[in-house]
């Protein structure tokens, strides 16, 4: 015998109203405020301390002082904040966005100014317990 | 009669995750089942050698993908005792919230994947549109929709303003109003009823014997629930474990899904008595001697256990997840049921294989 299941009003309810999927990536969602997007740094600002090298979990981040050079694996990157947060002149921030989808993979590398050599010490202090 | 040996997984539709069962036929008839795991091991426990102790947070949360919070802040739990640390109020109310609001996920997740697995796609797809609240929430509060990254040694990383508090408020109570709407499908639906009602049983006595935990001991008749040892502000909140007598999967599937409401109910208890105040505790030092900790995941019971030797990284760290538990009570179920009904049971106690395998 054919029996109506307590589902079927939520079926048919669900066929008249508003989808609850959108056809991305032509249709995208407005990013939350504190969403942790892609990883970018404001290379004026960074003092190559190498602080977010160290305390990076995935380790994806490289910094070379001398070529004043920061390079950041993006498929490496899990997203945490970790440099964020310990960053002393707080430079590093995310995007709200995520990265597009690629291809290949390529390094986010942005090159600034080497600090001179006499300004080593004035790094800054680490940041505790993150 | 003769015996035929049947391979089931590790790849199978009904698997979000590769366990092998060889299992054992008499006809249709089970007779026994033999499990097999090591697909999937990473070595996650192995690097705290290299990665120290606040590099470990976010390796830990790594062991679980969909629990992710639970353990990090399991890992922070013992390594605050070691030290002496206590995070503020604060902080220990959000924890709860996160933690609840990722074993309301962790259970519509498995919900949906439990109606799949006997072919209820309609069931499968409406529990996963209500998760989406909840992911959402999570985005929204602490920036990632799964690994959220919260904890921190002594405390967490992000709070909540007002207004995220009452939109958390109101989220939630469309969370709950629509699984109510499907309460009387999950509960009383013949389709469900059929396929798992009598079928995988676990008796209390063989549940306790064999070390079952979480939803699996609970759906056979046992009232623990490591949340009852009143970790973070837990002690502060009231609840009672959800608890049923049969012992089937269709008592494992109640158990989680009026869990799932009882979480609703605690993060909206924690919200309301969130006490102002810091949200980490400033510390220095580094652990040394041993702890354990344990919690209660969506699947049962995580436990931790830290060898420390005054420096930053680890000595040895062991991981003991729920799946890992409830492997043997799985193998105790299959015996005496039909082929057609293994996937179901298989699925019935949530197997999280990557976790149990770390």
């Amino acid at each position: 015998m054919f029996k109506i299941t307590p589902m079927t009003a939520t079926v048919i309810k669900n066929l008249f109203t508003r989808k609850s999927t959108r056809p991305y990536p032509h249709v995208v969602r407005e990013p939350f405020e504190l969403a942790r997007g892609e990883l970018y740094i404001d290379i004026n600002d960074c003092i190559f301390c190498s602080i977010c090298e160290r305390k990076c979990p995935s380790q994806c981040i490289s910094v070379d002082k001398k070529k004043g050079l920061w390079t950041c694996d993006p498929f490496a990157c899990v997203y945490c904040g970790i440099c964020m947060g310990v960053c002393p002149t707080r430079c590093l921030h995310h995007k709200k966005t995520w990265r597009p989808v690629a291809t290949e993979r390529e390094m986010i590398s942005m090159q600034g100014t080497p600090p001179k050599a006499k300004k080593k010490s004035s790094a800054g202090k680490e940041p505790e317990g993150m | 009669m003769s015996k035929t040996i049947i391979p089931f997984g590790p790849q199978h539709p009904v698997l979000p995750e590769p366990i092998h069962l060889s299992l054992t036929l008499e006809d249709e008839i089970v007779v026994e089942a033999l499990p097999a795991l090591g697909y999937v091991h990473r070595g996650l426990e192995k690097l705290c050698e290299i990665r120290d102790i606040n590099q470990m947070i976010q390796v830990v949360e790594r062991v679980c993908g969909i629990c992710s919070k639970i353990h990090a802040q399991c890992f922070c739990l013992g390594l605050e005792k070691m030290m002496n640390v206590e995070p503020p109020p604060r902080a220990e109310y959000l924890r709860v919230v996160w933690s609840e609001l990722h074993r309301i996920h962790s259970h519509l997740l498995w919900l949906g994947l439990f109606a799949d697995s006997f072919g209820f796609e309609a069931l499968f797809y409406q529990l996963w549109k209500i998760r989406e609240r909840v992911m959402d929430i999570n985005e929204a509060t602490a920036g990632n929709r799964v690994i959220i990254s919260v904890n921190v040694l002594g405390g967490v990383r992000r709070d909540l303003s007002a207004e995220q508090v009452r939109w958390i408020t109101s989220q939630l109570n469309m969370v709950e109003q629509e699984l109510k709407d499907l309460q009387s499908t999950i509960l009383d639906d013949y389709t469900i009823r059929s396929r798992t009602v009598g079928k995988g049983i676990l008796t209390r006595e063989k549940a306790y014997e064999l070390g079952a935990v979480g939803p699996t001991l609970r759906g056979s008749g046992v009232a623990q629930d490591c949340r009852q040892l009143g970790s973070s502000a837990l002690k502060h909140l009231e609840f009672q474990p959800v608890v049923e007598q049969d012992g089937d999967s269709f008592a494992r599937n109640k158990v989680r899904f009026l869990e799932t409401l009882q979480s609703i109910s605690l993060v909206r208890q924690a919200l309301k008595g969130l006490p102002k105040g810091e949200i980490k505790t400033k510390f220095k030092g580094s652990p040394e001697g041993e702890a354990v900790s344990r919690v209660e995941q969506p699947r049962g019971e995580l436990f931790y256990y830290f060898k420390a030797n005054g420096t930053k990284n680890l000595e040895r760290l062991r991981i003991r997840t729920p799946t890992f538990a409830n492997i043997p009570p799985l193998a105790a179920m299959l015996p005496g049921i039909e082929l057609a009904d293994v996937p179901v049971i298989v699925l019935s106690i949530d197997p999280c294989i990557s976790c149990t395998e770390r």
